[in-house]
């Protein structure tokens, strides 16, 4: 009942925000699914940084802060530091991790420096850099929630439409590759679906957290599934879990920043997955083997 | 303001030297994320440790950072211990969950304190020459460059001294087990020098540039060589170019220090992808090229070498209806036939093409294979 009567007593603006961080969760968890399948959990750290030279270079090219066009200027940097990494592990024998690793630092490296550039001609503050580093949940408006909702809602589409190609892809590539899939183009599209999704969250847990977001979520659902389909609905759900009271706990207190809030909602989440979900869980792994060893101490004494 | 120029340079060039030591295991073992999430968990160890000092310059706070970073390596693998969470997953889950308590705690309780958001991620070397070391009344120079000296020391002594222990567990971490080298023991050292060498960086470059130091120069020499003690002072070498050249470039430009080093490191990594011979993007479409002309010059010559000597020889080997014989694109037979000319392995006789003794060779070995 408490809970409900919190519920009421939202004011109007943090209700928008919740709607927002709620459906971001819900895009980033369901994407995220794919990106920790593949093993690529932390290619949403690479392109979030990445994407700091693109908002910069928007800004210098149209001298606007029109939101859509430092989106678009974001988005199409962490593409392109996509397109970067792929390249470097097929062309040369670099790994994953270190083309991840130069493009996240580099692509950030050069953002840093665009944004003194424009800090020098005098018009932007800090506060640009600070917002995009770590979100601001609260600036979260009823424009930017319908953003959110319609190009993560098509997002979602996508994937449910080539819902049998990506499974391909995800679970055996080359098998895809054999039957004659496009697997590269299919690997493009769902990049371009995480960049959609890590650029709307950018401006609500910042580029630093939003990793977790794709991340935290999908671990969490593979703990009580190994059903595809129902691990992307879980780990949507949990990630507009993780939003709303991510977003509500924030608002209880003073000072308490809203993006590594609902990082840390996620991360009890997946806490809470890994040592309670059936059958994988820890404590039930737990449990199994102390009846197994019992089982066994039985058998043994029977025979005796 | 010289003296300050020279002392910026010279923190920035041994802290680059300082990362891109260790970077080199990291990038050989496949690790170099490791250094992303120390570099970003290890905040709330600066920020409890900043709490307790209530100074940004404590040896405590680069020792309780470099702790905290050891227990995040620690938490990632018993995350994957678990064989719930895949190792890329256990890093993405762990770093940003300590990072974000790092926030909520500066944010909380450190908003009168000077503890600076940006300072800690972003770095600043052009205030670091400003906290200087001073004894008995004279100027010693600024504290980084002892801090970052000292790391460095450390990290030359650490891999000279298990310098085969390392290059053992790196490349064959099965065989350092077998004899008994104990590739855990080698691998925590590993990490808490990486962890250290991050803390006395991030105050220098911050938390996320620190990674382009680790990552850029050893990756970019990986590129460049098979030799383990070549790619170390290579990567040496390459961290300090670009080091003064990012630092040219901000002067010169009046930008980030630490974001034009990073700059840089991107276009070194870039160049040298572009040019390396043998690796480099250049060379492997140059190889490419040869190797379509060789292998069409190598049916050339087995297709003449089929009829040679035979009734039909005399048209399978006219020029003109070559293209027809190994249904080959006109233009493309014409150039393959100026190719085969110009290595000599055909030699023309009027319309005729009449194998020489070096395409007969050619033509009998590719049949061999």
């Amino acid at each position: 009942m408490e809970s409900l009567s919190i519920l009421i007593h939202l004011d109007y603006t943090l209700m928008i925000v919740a709607i927002g961080a709620a459906l971001l969760g819900t895009v980033s968890g369901a994407l995220g699914t794919y990106a920790v399948l593949r093993r690529q959990s932390l290619l949403g750290d690479a392109i979030s940084h990445a994407a700091l030279p693109g908002i910069a270079i928007a800004f210098l090219l149209t001298g606007s802060k029109t939101p859509l066009i430092l989106v678009l200027g974001a988005a199409i940097a962490g593409w392109l530091g996509t397109l970067l990494i792929m390249s470097i592990v097929r062309l040369t024998r670099i790994k994953y991790d270190s083309a991840l690793a130069i493009v996240l630092s580099t692509f950030f490296g050069v953002g840093l420096v665009l944004h003194t550039l424009i800090q020098r001609t005098g018009n932007a503050n800090q506060a640009g850099l600070d917002t995009f580093l770590f979100g601001q949940a609260a600036t979260i408006l009823e424009r930017d929630v319908l953003t959110i909702g319609i190009l993560g809602g098509a997002s979602i589409i996508v994937t449910l439409v080539f819902w049998k190609e990506l499974k391909l892809l995800v679970f055996d590539e080359d098998f895809a590759a054999s039957l004659g899939f496009p697997t590269r183009t299919l690997d493009i599209l769902l990049t371009s679906l995480l960049v959609i999704a890590i650029v709307l969250g950018l401006q609500a847990v910042g580029a630093v957290l939003m990793s977790a977001m794709l991340v935290a979520p999908a671990v969490a659902a593979r703990q009580w599934t190994n059903r595809l389909r129902l691990m992307v609905f879980l780990a949507g759900c949990f990630g507009a879990l993780a939003g709303v009271s991510g977003t509500i706990i924030s608002s209880t207190a003073s000072r308490i920043p809203t993006g590594p809030t609902i990082v840390l909602c996620a991360t009890v989440v997946v806490g809470i997955s890994i040592a309670f979900a059936p059958n994988r869980g820890l404590v039930w792994h737990r449990i199994r083997h102390q009846r197994n060893r019992r089982d066994l101490k039985m058998a043994a004494e029977a025979q005796e | 303001m010289i003296h300050n120029h020279l002392d910026i340079l010279l923190i920035a060039i041994v802290t680059a030297v300082a990362c891109a030591l260790p970077g080199v295991f990291l990038v050989l073992r496949r690790m170099t994320l490791m250094s992303d999430a120390i570099s970003h968990a290890i905040l709330p160890g600066i920020v409890l440790a900043f709490f307790l000092t209530e100074s940004l310059s404590s040896p405590l706070l680069i020792l309780a950072a470099a702790g905290t970073g050891v227990l995040t390596v620690l938490f990632v693998e018993l995350l994957q211990r678990t064989k719930l969470v895949k190792e890329d997953a256990a890093i993405g889950l762990t770093f940003p969950a300590l990072f974000s308590i790092g926030v909520i705690l500066i944010s909380r309780f450190a908003g009168n304190v000077h503890l600076d958001m940006d300072a800690v991620l972003l770095g600043e070397l052009a205030i670091a020459p400003l906290n200087r070391l001073k004894a008995f009344g004279y100027d010693l120079g600024p504290v980084a460059l002892y801090v970052m000296g000292t790391i460095l020391v450390l990290n030359l002594i650490f891999i000279f001294v298990f310098y085969k222990e390392l290059k053992l567990a790196t490349f064959d971490a099965s065989l350092a087990a077998a004899l008994g080298f104990t590739p855990t023991l080698i691998h925590y050292g590993l990490m808490t020098l990486v962890s250290v060498t991050t803390v006395g960086a991030f105050d220098a470059v911050g938390s996320i540039l620190v990674v382009a130091l680790i990552a850029g120069p050893p990756a970019t020499a990986y590129l460049m060589t098979d030799k383990l003690s070549r790619m170390l002072i290579l990567s040496a070498i390459i961290g300090s170019v670009n080091a003064v050249s990012g630092y040219w470039f901000a002067s010169l430009f009046d930008v980030s220090i630490a974001g034009a080093i990073a700059t840089m490191t991107l276009l070194v990594f870039g160049v040298i992808f572009l040019v390396v011979p043998n690796r480099g993007l250049i060379a492997i479409a140059r190889r490419h090229a040869r190797q379509k002309w060789e292998f069409a010059q190598t049916m050339l010559v087995i297709h003449l070498f089929n009829h040679e000597g035979l009734p039909e020889a005399e048209t399978e080997s006219a020029i003109a209806d070559l293209h027809e014989h190994l249904s080959w694109d006109p233009t493309f037979t014409t150039q393959v036939v100026r190719y085969a000319l110009h290595n000599r392995c055909v030699s023309q006789d009027e319309a005729q093409l009449i194998l020489t003794e070096q395409g007969r060779a050619i033509a009998q070995q590719a049949l061999v294979q």
